[in-house]
């Protein structure tokens, strides 16, 4: 029941989801923390100018190599708030907070190239529909199906050291980008093209199309924008997985080449120090931050766009 | 909204498990107060801890993961399966079953005296004792000794063990071994058998090391009606005091029962104390170190030390360290520099190498001094004869490295910015890569600029950093590497990896990049002077040689920290293995 005296006024499905976003405590925590992890990553230098020293540089002084770091929980202190590595003593904490440029860089990177592959595919497959959905949609189920850590494994063994005028770490940056990105299209290819099927049929598009209106125009006019939300939703959602599968090909030593620091390959590396926990306990506890973060955002996101969630 | 409340749930719980973590993550650590120095007591190092003679017991021995080869004594290359295998075989010579450098003297073993050379060291006589028996009561002759000795030629059947005698004896073109050629095929011209007590060998060149040679499990007797080929590892007839009772398996091994035709008076080295011995493989390595450390396991067979997780305990308590021996072993890790990349091949852009790298971070990659080794400075390790103190390039005084000798080399290199190469390492091996790590960390700072590769371990020496045309195409200039001696002299441990003419064109000799002419015309002295005293000095002069000219960067004198089992008595590291001597080992009754 409307109170007496107040407009009412049109809102945009933006409008309404921003609304529901904000009551979405849990959600926007989850935002919060991924602002604040990419001010950090992107802060990283004057951060760690400031603590323990860039993320590569030893501290042999500060660790015993039978015994591990000298100090408490793994040498935590002032200048190393996570302590250091055992054998090089290296800073933790700058090695976790250069991990997440990497993650992140890698994460968004790779999400951009399968938001691009997904909607172009997808739209293609549920505009046009008839043979041309039919072979898109196989293709789809194909890459589905994909032993995608194998291959992936695969690729970085066989994979030249020197191509397409890259080398060394830029080179496995970008393979890591696009092996990742190529195989995880399909999801959003999917809901694109399912969504694309529905709004097609939609009286606003009909109407457009008795009026003459070309493909490209409905295409880029009609049916785009109203694929934004679903676009934007599973595009957070497939972020996460994608920084664990970047960890788990870090972990399996087909990241990026040492020195560079990234989560999955500090985990790797600590495996063999079992006995000393908490260098395994940081880049774990960043990864399990991370995903949670943008998994509750995600979750938050979706329930905000989707006008069948109950309140 | 639906799911909030779910959410909440696993995100208190998440939280809670985080709390938990972290309060596992520090109770383990504790100020670890490296500053004092534990003291490893030593004792078994030159002296025998609990002498006894004392019969009857069981011996406990365990090994973390299978059997590296085998059993058989013509088809094995492990030192630890050399130490254990002589309670089953008995060898023409062998080492002096005695602590520390005592170990290097050779004794006669089933041959009344050590080899007689004639024909200017082309001929090797052994004279072997009468009356000895295999398990079975068969009677050992020369023959057996001739046939066990023509089996090693076979290398489709026999991979694993030594090729030194294939090579050096003088066996006619078509011979092929005794599976594929005729059993009465005329092998006169490699070894002759002219009485049952006399074995005769006949070598292509004049080797002065023979009775080194002699030592090796490959000149142990088999009797031809018993052999089994490929599947004699399941149950080699023995000539020692133990047999295996029943079969023997590389995966969970078996147990060795006292054989009946052993006779102590023919065999004045072996003690063989216990009644029996069980060997149990395939157990996991830090379990293991728990059981050895608790007494229900005596003795780990592979003589490695304890692993990362039990090191620290054992470092740490009084009681551990008072069983702990730290031995220098007869292996070097070292780092090889390849002249034939560029600029490598300016001696001065390898010595820039040398001089950059910090000699403590290699040590520390391997676990410090007390896992890892002593600072290295010289090709030979300290066990073998011909070492001598020298330090090239003063690493030992310059913990850090030297930038600025770093920075004048480069400049002499005609490369004063630096340049950059890609460095090689075996990727199941984590110390390998903190080595890799820590060279492209030190020569980063005088820019040289290092790419780390990780290269699968079964195809390191074949394929990828030992195969000279890979190196060159892929501008592979550094790699890491180690080396152990197949017997303790100059000749046994540098023939293999500073002769420039063992290096493969298609790729696979352990030598990856010493091209010395001078060093390898020394070889060639080394293998056939007679004086052991000179060959010693050979041997020095080979490793100055090798030093000036920078191919090798030597990291560190390998060591071990050992623990002894619990109620062992006669324990004594013997340096021809450098770990326990398995043979004089005996029980607290």
């Amino acid at each position: 029941m409307a109170e007496g005296g107040q407009d009412i006024q049109g809102r945009s499905l933006s409008q309404i989801a921003w609304r529901r976003l904000r009551k979405d405590k849990i959600a926007l925590a989850g935002g919060f923390f991924i602002v604040f992890l990419i001010a950090v990553a992107f802060l990283a230098p004057l951060i760690t100018h400031i603590t323990g020293g860039p993320p590569n540089e030893y501290h042999p002084d500060l660790v015993d190599p039978a015994l591990g770091p000298y100090g408490t929980f793994g040498g935590i202190s002032w200048q190393h708030p996570m302590g250091v590595e055992p054998i090089t003593g290296r800073d933790i904490f700058s090695r976790v907070l250069y991990g997440a440029r990497i993650s992140l860089l890698i994460a968004l990177l790779a999400t951009a190239v399968s938001v691009f592959i997904g909607t172009v595919i997808g739209i293609t497959s549920g505009f046009f529909g008839g043979w041309v959905d039919a072979v898109l949609s196989r293709i789809m189920d194909m890459f589905l199906a994909f032993p995608v850590l194998v291959f992936a494994l695969a690729l970085a063994g066989v994979f030249p050291d020197k191509a397409f005028g890259l080398s060394g770490t830029p080179l496995k940056l970008t393979l890591l980008i696009f092996v990742i990105g190529f195989f995880s299209w399909p999801y959003i290819g999917r809901i694109v093209r399912g969504q694309t099927i529905s709004l097609r049929e939609r009286e606003y598009v009909e109407a457009a199309r008795s009026l003459g209106a070309k493909r490209p125009y409905l295409l880029r006019t009609e049916i785009l924008p109203n694929l934004m939300a679903p676009i934007l939703v599973y595009a957070t959602l497939i972020i996460p997985t994608n920084i664990l599968f970047e960890a788990a090909l870090s972990f399996l030593g087909v990241g990026l080449p040492p020195p560079t620091a990234t989560w999955g390959g500090m985990l790797s590396d600590a495996v063999v120090y079992y006995t000393l926990p908490h260098f395994m306990f940081w880049p774990g506890l960043a990864i399990f931050a991370t995903v949670m973060a943008f998994n509750l955002f995600g979750d938050g996101l979706r329930d905000a766009f989707d006008p069948r969630s109950s309140r | 909204m639906r799911s909030t409340r779910k959410r909440a749930a696993v995100a208190l719980i998440a939280v809670a498990a985080l709390g938990l973590a972290a309060a596992c993550g520090t109770s383990k650590s504790s100020d670890s107060g490296g500053g004092s120095g534990p003291k490893l007591n030593n004792t078994a190092l030159d002296s025998v801890v609990n002498a006894s003679d004392q019969k009857g017991g069981t011996l406990k021995m365990g090994m973390g993961g299978p059997w590296g080869d085998s059993f058989d004594p013509g088809d094995t290359y492990y030192g630890y399966s050399w130490d254990l295998g002589r309670q089953y075989w008995r060898t023409l010579v062998m080492n002096k079953v005695a602590p520390g450098k005592q170990g290097l003297e050779l004794v006669p073993d089933i041959a009344t005296d050590l080899g007689k050379s004639s024909d200017g060291g082309k001929t090797w006589t052994y004279t072997i004792q009468s009356g000895l028996k295999f398990e079975d009561g068969t009677p050992i002759t020369s023959k057996d000794i001739a046939y066990g000795v023509s089996r090693t030629v076979d290398r489709a059947v026999l991979k694993q063990g030594p090729s030194y005698l294939a090579d050096l004896l003088n066996w006619p073109a078509s011979y092929k071994g005794p599976y594929k050629s005729p059993k009465n095929a005329d092998i006169s011209s490699a070894i002759e058998t002219p009485d049952d007590t006399t074995v005769v060998f006949h070598l292509k060149q004049p080797f002065a090391e023979f009775d080194n040679i002699a030592s090796l499990p490959i000149t142990a007797p088999v009797p031809a009606a018993k052999d089994t080929g490929a599947k004699y590892t399941t149950h080699p007839i023995s000539s020692g005091p133990y047999m295996w009772k029943g079969d023997v398996d590389v995966a969970t091994g078996g147990t060795l029962v006292r054989n009946p035709n052993w006779s102590a008076s023919t065999d004045p080295n072996r003690k063989a104390l216990p009644d029996q011995i069980d060997v149990k493989l395939g157990l996991q390595a830090d379990d293991l170190d728990n059981q050895i450390i608790s007494g229900d396991e005596q003795v780990d067979i592979a003589g490695t030390g304890v692993q990362p997780a039990a090191l620290p305990k054992v470092l740490q308590s009084k009681d551990l360290s008072a069983r702990a021996d730290n031995p220098v072993i007869a292996r070097e890790w070292y780092t090889q520099i390849l002249g034939t990349v560029k600029p490598l091949d300016n001696v001065e852009c390898r010595k820039a190498v040398i001089y950059a790298m910090s000699p403590t971070s290699y040590q520390n990659a391997y676990g410090g001094k007390f896992a890892g080794g002593e600072i290295a400075t010289t090709v030979l390790p300290p066990a073998i004869p011909g070492y001598k103190d020298s330090d090239v390039y003063d690493l030992k005084a310059n913990p850090n490295g030297q930038v600025s000798k770093a920075k004048d080399a480069l400049k002499k290199c005609g490369q004063p910015d630096g340049f950059s190469t890609t460095m090689g390492y075996r990727s199941s091996r984590d110390k390998e890569k903190k080595v890799a790590e820590a060279f492209q960390q030190s020569l980063g700072k005088v820019g040289i600029k290092v790419n780390i590769k990780p290269m699968p371990d079964d195809t390191y020496t074949a394929e990828l950093c030992g195969k000279p045309s890979y190196d060159v195409q892929n501008n592979v200039g550094i790699c890491v590497f180690g080396w152990g001696a197949d017997w303790n002299t100059g000749y046994g441990y540098l023939a293999q990896i500073v002769d420039s003419r063992t290096i493969n064109p298609e790729g696979g000799a352990p030598n990856f990049a010493v091209r010395v002419p001078e060093v390898d015309k020394m070889i060639d002295q080394l293998a056939v002077e007679p004086d052991a005293a000179k060959r010693a000095e050979i041997s020095t002069q080979i490793d100055q040689q090798v030093m000036e000219n920078a191919y090798i960067y030597p990291g560190i004198y390998a060591k071990a920290v050992l623990l002894r089992g619990k109620g062992l008595t006669n324990v004594f590291i013997n340096d021809a293995y450098g770990y326990y001597d398995y043979t004089a080992l005996g029980l607290k009754q």
